[in-house]
């Protein structure tokens, strides 16, 4: 009601004050310091810095990490399950194959900033990440058993990382460009990822508030859901399109990045009661968030040495999964 | 208030689940503006019939409510003429009790519509009316199991529909709530609402209107409460292991077992 409301204004706002401020550290952290943000009107080269490096990459951890809040929102919200995320869903393992497979096929580069090459890799892991969630689902039987589901995507992440790994021991041109890509790294995000990010999240943001009130029902269970109304056939296709199309946009451009889907509902959720069109707003700044203050802390913490942003998330990411089963074990423990 | 029409009407209803037929050939009339309990067995398909009945399940057959085929209804307009109570079903603890019982006001609303005036009254009554108001603003996570199935009460209720089908609306409440549930029902019915619910405490449900008993997925018999052949009917499901008396001008269940000394 209205104080929720206002609740959930205060915390978008402080989410939103603190990704500026996050961009405004992204844009200072890097291996010239904060001289290059000084000098930017003095000097090409730190110009260059800035603008070419340091901006798009901050401005894409951050995209980068909306896509995978957004999709652990959707994930969780769809599957009624509060592990479900793109990463134990199987599917971000299934856009690396996807990737892998166009890079063996095609050759170049997956961090190539052609904004084609963008799209293309994009397209590939996004049909990747949806053929993993299907086999994930098809595998659990449903969605209802927590055990089963997370099961089959472990089952699946593996078997299509191990394919993706396959890939790039018998092409190895193919291996030095994957090795990168499979730690998740955000170092080489231009303009164009940024691009074909934002104009994958805004849209996926629209819908997902569009079927906030449908998941709410589904909350409910399937049988209210179906007699509110609710189309859930139609819902749940949709829902599971954006979900492989947010994992594999943001896989696409930055390598496997574990956890930030999972943490960034999680955290909404636990320190307000707020819809599912909401915790889709929410989960979206939290995990852009996220990854932004993952990004600078990858940057910083070994300095001027730079630690692959997605080694860091999964080691905090795997503290909090496991912080999770144990506080649910406390409460009941997940069926 | 008319109570000579029909709400519902099922004619040869055959219902399979996993490719196993549960209900055979099902007749059935529920009389408008009255309460109707199902009782039966476990496993006789008394809650199969109920979510066929509310169009959750695929049906062979013919299912009339309000004369008009329920397969000929949208979806939304079905949602808004039969309102559905489950039973046992997982929710989520996330949501706040308000915006549950908002989601019964679901099939009025256009998408991404803000609530109406009207919806925010018709939550308001179904809160009041399950004296779960107070609760408005906690998480559904926050209350027990009882508090929690007065709130779901409460959304089914918010829907406002003519007939609202109910599977096990006593799970977890104390017999104090068990008398509310039994008052709301009868409210209902003076509004010239339809209730049916599938009960397994035969004394409540014999204080419905009517009784359907179902036994293996067909119907023995339907009749009023009141009638003793009803009575015998649920005796002779349950193997003469319970007797319906009269005590005080209720009808109960008595379990036929001697007393201890």
């Amino acid at each position: 009601m209205s104080s929720d409301k206002n609740n959930q204004w205060l915390f978008a706002l402080t989410m939103l004050l603190l990704v500026v401020i996050g961009i405004g550290i992204g844009v200072s952290v890097g291996s010239s310091g904060i001289e290059s943000l000084q000098n930017v009107w003095r000097d090409d080269v730190a110009w260059q810095i800035i603008w070419q490096i340091r901006l798009p990459r901050t401005l894409g951890a951050f995209a980068a990490g909306a896509l995978l809040g957004l999709a652990g929102a959707l994930a969780q919200g769809l599957f009624r399950n509060p592990l479900a995320d793109p990463y134990l869903l199987g599917s971000a393992s299934g856009a690396t194959l996807g990737v892998a497979l166009a890079l063996a096929f095609y050759g170049g580069n997956q961090f190539a900033p052609d904004v084609f090459v963008r799209v293309g890799l994009t397209g590939v892991a996004f049909v990747g990440a949806l053929l993993a969630v299907v086999l994930t689902l098809l595998l659990a039987k449903g969605v209802q058993h927590t055990m089963r589901l997370l099961l089959a995507g472990v089952i699946v992440g593996v078997v299509m990382g191990a394919m993706a790994s396959f890939i790039s021991l018998i092409r190895p041109d193919v291996l030095q460009n994957m090795q990168g890509f499979l730690l998740g790294s955000t170092a080489f995000i231009g303009w164009s990822a940024c691009v074909v990010m934002v104009c994958v999240l805004m849209p996926c943001l629209c819908l997902a508030w569009f079927f906030g009130s449908a998941m709410d029902a589904l909350s409910l269970g399937e049988s209210t859901a179906l007699s509110l109304g609710v189309p859930l056939r139609v819902m749940r296709i949709v829902l599971v399109l954006l979900v492989a199309l947010t994992t594999g946009t943001a896989v696409a451009q930055t390598g496997l990045i574990a956890f930030v889907g999972l943490a960034a509902p999680h955290l909404v959720r636990s320190m307000m009661s707020v819809k599912n069109g909401s915790v889709a707003m929410l989960s979206a700044l939290m995990g852009g968030l996220l990854l932004l203050a993952a990004d600078i802390s990858a940057r910083s913490v070994m300095a001027p040495q730079e630690l692959p942003v997605g080694v860091l998330t999964a080691v905090l990411g795997g503290g909090y999964l496991l912080w999770l089963m144990y506080r649910s074990q406390n409460q009941g423990g997940y069926r | 208030m008319n109570q000579s029409s029909t709400a519902i009407q099922a004619s040869n209803m055959h219902v399979s689940l996993n490719g196993q037929e549960v209900l055979h050939g099902v007749d059935l009339k529920i009389r408008s503006g009255c309460w109707t309990s199902i009782v039966g067995p476990n496993g006789a398909g008394k809650s199969t019939l109920l979510k066929a009945l509310t169009g959750l399940l695929e049906y062979q057959g013919e299912v009339l409510v309000f004369d008009a085929p329920l397969n000929s209804h949208t979806t939304k307009e079905r949602a808004q003429q039969i309102s559905w109570l489950g039973q046992n079903e997982v929710t989520s603890d996330d949501l706040n009790v308000w915006d549950v019982v908002m989601l019964g006001r679901l099939p009025y609303q256009g998408w991404m519509a803000v609530p109406s005036a009207q919806d925010m009254q018709a939550v308001e009554t179904a809160l009041q009316s399950t004296q779960a108001w107070d609760w408005r603003q906690k998480r559904l996570g926050q209350l027990s199991a009882g508090e929690k199935q007065r709130v779901l009460l409460a959304r089914a209720i918010a829907v406002q529909a003519p007939l609202m089908l109910m599977d096990e609306p006593l799970t977890n409440l104390d017999p104090p709530h068990q008398v509310d549930w039994l008052e709301q029902v009868r409210c209902l019915t003076a509004q010239d609402k339809t209730v049916v619910s599938v009960l397994h405490e035969v004394g409540m449900a014999l204080h419905a209107d009517d009784m359907v008993v179902v036994q293996a997925g067909r119907i023995v018999h339907q009749g009023a409460c009141a009638d003793p052949a009803t009575h015998r009917a649920i005796e002779l499901v349950f193997d003469n292991r319970i007797t319906i008396q009269s005590i005080r001008s209720h009808w109960v269940a008595l379990p036929n077992v001697p007393l201890s000394s």
